[in-house]
């Protein structure tokens, strides 16, 4: 087990990788009644082209699979695990996103036995065609939620119109139709192939022990066969640089409309300093322009385009990354037409050195704020991990980030064919 | 765990809290002023908080002032409004990260103090009035935060039948305020209401962080000006004699089947801590009978769960189903009901429950937020109980008192949200 001691934040990691390849991270907070611990495997919603275990041939899977998936694994032949979580009073939770599936519990007492629960659910699967059609009921209606949000229709809808071919386009849940065709063995294809110890990152944070903990995950793991692991070989369509469609209109009932403006990053570092070190600088130029204390934001606000929903954020994965800026407005074409010319005048439009040094010294704030929830440090410790980066000493990069940096970064950022935009309007 | 020290000292016009944990990475200062729920005030004070983050006398633009947050570290500030019981809460509070984890910082819980009381007492003003542009300008910001309500269905469907369970009482009031009172109000008027909240309303401050020898007792005395402190006055409890059941249309897929009941136990009733645990077991996990019942037993819905309300005696119930399903999943709720009233549960399940609930109180005091908030429930109650002992407490609750609970809480009002189309099939 290797330790590691960060002194600026005061913070601790001790990490090991099993013989099974499972790799464990625990940062150890005794000031914390709570523990949070989350067990993630590299497998989301994009991955659903890829070469089975020990097959050789690439097989797609129905859309929306990998969510399933994280439904079903939570329900075994005589229970539910999530009343053995209630039964040790720890509450328990999962997600799916595009490129991960995680399942985590909290817990302020019987930790050890949570850990166990937790570990030993996600390496048992039991599905069967009975509980599989079950659930299919289940997740219409989640779907149906989802389709009545329409924050979340806009958001999909940028997606949608960013990406020709790539499968984040697709709804992470799938839809009603899609999830029809799923069976018992395409989840027992899928679990095979991606919940091997050596895909998957088990991170614990708060009140343990890390010598006890990982001599007690240690001992589980032993007790337990795995194949011996396989590089998996995943499969994604050629993606094209430019936008599939420039602009795309959702009709619901809104009292309020919407305009979303997407980017579409074309080039994806691999190397993980300069990986991070694009998205810190993404994040840097947005938040000047766009933040509460953006310069376009109070162009665009004091010309009442927008109101407090207005947002950006952005994703950076290995091989998609996105940005998406908009929000509620009462002239969707004007918001839209506001934000793709600031976006597109980002070299002229130069950040100067104070404004800079100025958002460097929030998002720096912004991180130990975050700091003081487990769930932050664990996700994003996990996140950063399965990119092959480490998120505390990734905050050093941040703070040797330079003027000049910043400069070159927006010289080549943003061109026209990566714009779109989405309109979410009511019928008129 | 670390200590968490939590010190009440009454001060002339206000009460000091002051909570000292090494939890956390920033330090917190709330100040919340709480009043009676009126008509007459409450679109008042849903506006103001939109006003005070636009400027100040030596940041007189929004920017400016966001820009000056940025510089201390991306210090937060944050200006809401919420409803508590039949109290309207006005609430002022900055997050600073604490300088001993920042290299090269200086004097920052200083400078933050300072920033907000020129935020407090030197907003931007006209003509000792706020800035009339910038209240027409908040006046459109509330208006169209007031319209995106109603998409969210869930939040539409609780508000509307609130408005009709509790229509003579104060608590129908949305805490949001009302479009048609926007147009009356004036730069003056609200900035002498704001005054006579300064002066008048109830007023709490919490610091909450690292703060042993910062002598933030000291440095708080900047944040309040001359005052005199008002009593909280608490809600109305009412008793029904029949239920109502409303039904009403919109454009969705997914109907909204909401429950509204009255428990009349509130946070200073020894009943507190058994409805606490009622809740647990009838709807607020996913191990409870709704849950399980409406869920995963029937697939009828995506999420089924209660929630109390613990400064008026209110317990809700709410549900996304299909709108056909109606009638079942109404039968299946109310059945829950009736098994809690009957004891169909069992000594494992109370236990377990039990267990979740302290589990989840004391991750609530593991957020400095969820820290500030439970005191304040305490606060609001005029209660000298602290979270340690209503946690004890939960600890001890009976299965005799959870059945004993559930028989005091009365249905009021059935309310459903469901599709236009779904009315017209039926028809």
């Amino acid at each position: 087990m290797k330790h590691k001691h960060y002194q600026q934040i005061e913070e601790n990691i001790y990490t090991d990788t099993l013989s099974n390849g499972l790799r464990v991270f625990i940062l150890p907070k005794q000031e914390m009644a709570k523990t949070f611990a989350i067990f993630t495997t590299n497998y989301g919603s994009i991955d659903q082209s890829f070469v089975p275990l020990n097959e050789q041939d690439v097989q797609t899977v129905p859309d929306g699979i990998a969510h399933f998936l994280e439904h079903k694994l939570f329900e075994k032949e005589d229970r539910d695990v999530f009343q053995d979580f209630s039964k040790l009073g720890a509450s328990a939770n999962a997600f799916t996103s595009f490129t991960k599936t995680a399942y985590l519990f909290s817990a302020t007492s019987k930790v050890k036995e949570s850990l166990q629960t937790l570990v030993d659910f996600v390496q048992d699967p039991y599905f069967s065609e009975q509980s599989v059609e079950k659930e299919k009921g289940i997740i219409a209606q989640e779907i149906r939620m989802y389709d009545d949000q329409p924050d979340w229709r806009a958001f999909f809808g940028t997606i949608k119109s960013l990406y020709h071919h790539h499968p984040v386009q697709i709804d992470i849940a799938g839809t009603v139709e899609s999830i029809h065709n799923i069976t018992k063995d395409d989840l027992y294809t899928c679990y095979h192939t991606f919940y091997h110890p050596n895909n998957m990152v088990l991170c614990i944070a708060g009140n343990v022990d890390p010598e006890e903990t990982m001599a007690f995950i240690k001992e589980n793991q032993d007790q337990k066969d795995f194949e011996a692991p396989e590089p998996i070989t995943r499969k994604f369509p050629d993606e094209p640089k430019e936008v599939a469609e420039k602009e795309l209109t959702i009709t619901m009932p809104v009292s309020v409309p919407k305009a979303l403006v997407g980017i579409k990053e074309s080039v994806i570092p691999d190397n993980p300093k300069a990986f991070m070190e694009k998205e810190w600088l993404m994040d840097i130029v947005l938040d000047h322009l766009f933040s509460k204390s953006g310069v376009a934001y109070e162009r665009l606000y004091e010309e009442g385009l927008i109101d407090q929903s207005f947002s950006s954020e952005s994703h950076l994965e290995r091989n998609f990354g996105f940005s998406i800026i908009g929000g509620n407005t009462k002239d969707p074409e004007k918001l839209a037409q506001g934000i793709k010319q600031e976006l597109l005048n980002i070299q002229s439009t130069s950040m100067d050195y104070q404004s800079f040094e100025r958002i460097k010294r929030k998002k720096i704030g912004q991180l130990l704020r975050a700091m003081n929830s487990l769930e932050f440090i664990a996700n994003q410790y996990t996140h950063y991990q399965l990119l092959g980066i480490d998120f505390f000493d990734s905050i050093e990069w941040l703070e040797n980030l330079t003027h000049a940096d910043m400069q070159d970064f927006t010289q080549n950022w943003i061109k026209e064919e990566q714009l779109s935009t989405c309109f979410v309007k009511a019928d008129e | 765990m670390t200590e968490t020290l939590e010190q009440i000292i009454p001060r002339e016009g206000y009460d000091l809290h002051l909570i000292h944990t090494k939890k956390f990475k920033t330090i917190h200062l709330s100040l919340k002023f709480t009043s009676n729920l009126t008509r007459e005030n409450i679109t008042k004070r849903a506006l103001l908080p939109y006003i005070l983050q636009q400027g100040t006398k030596n940041y007189p633009t929004a920017i400016q002032l966001r820009q000056h947050l940025d510089e201390l570290y991306g210090t937060v500030l944050a200006v809401d409004s919420s409803k508590k019981g039949e109290n309207h809460i006005f609430t002022i509070r900055l997050e600073l990260p604490n300088e001993q984890y920042i290299a090269g910082s200086q004097d920052l819980l200083d400078k933050g103090i300072a920033f907000l009381q020129e935020i407090i007492y030197q907003p931007k003003l006209v003509d000792q009035a706020f800035d009339p542009k910038i209240v027409a300008r908040e006046k459109e910001t509330l208006r169209s935060k007031i319209e995106s309500l109603k998409e969210d269905k869930m939040s539409l469907a609780n508000t509307r039948m609130i408005e009709e369970m509790c229509k003579e009482e104060a608590y129908r009031l949305r805490v949001h305020g009302y479009e048609e009172d926007l147009d009356k109000i004036t730069a003056e008027d609200l900035y002498s209401y704001y005054q006579q909240i300064l002066s008048q309303d109830h007023l709490d401050i919490f610091v909450v962080g690292d703060i042993e020898g910062l002598d933030v007792e000291g440095k708080i005395t900047a944040l309040v000006e001359e005052r005199q402190q008002q009593p909280i006055e608490k809600a109305m409890k009412v008793t029904k004699d029949s239920e109502q059941t409303l039904i009403e249309e919109d454009d969705i897929k997914q109907a909204k089947l909401h429950f509204g009941y009255r428990t009349n136990i509130t946070f200073n009733d020894g009943d507190y801590p058994a409805l606490h645990v009622f809740n647990g077991l009838f709807g607020g996990f996913p191990s409870s009978k709704l849950f399980m019942n409406v869920r995963e037993k029937h697939s009828l819905a995506y999420y089924a769960a209660s929630r109390i309300e613990s400064h008026k005696g209110l317990m809700f119930v709410f549900s996304g189903i299909a709108p056909e399903q109606y009638e079942k999943a109404k039968t299946i709720i109310l059945e829950q009901m009736e098994q809690m009233r009957n004891g169909e549960f069992s000594d494992n399940q109370l236990s377990e429950t039990k267990e979740m609930t302290v589990n989840q109180l004391r991750e609530t005091l593991d957020n400095p937020q969820g820290m500030i908030e439970l005191h304040y429930q305490s606060v609001l109650a005029k209660s000298s109980i602290t979270p340690d002992q209503l946690l004890q407490k939960v600890e001890t609750v009976t299965k005799e008192q959870v059945i004993n609970v559930a028989n005091k809480i009365k249905l009021d009002t059935i309310y459903l949200l469901t599709s236009k189309e779904a009315e017209q099939s039926e028809a």
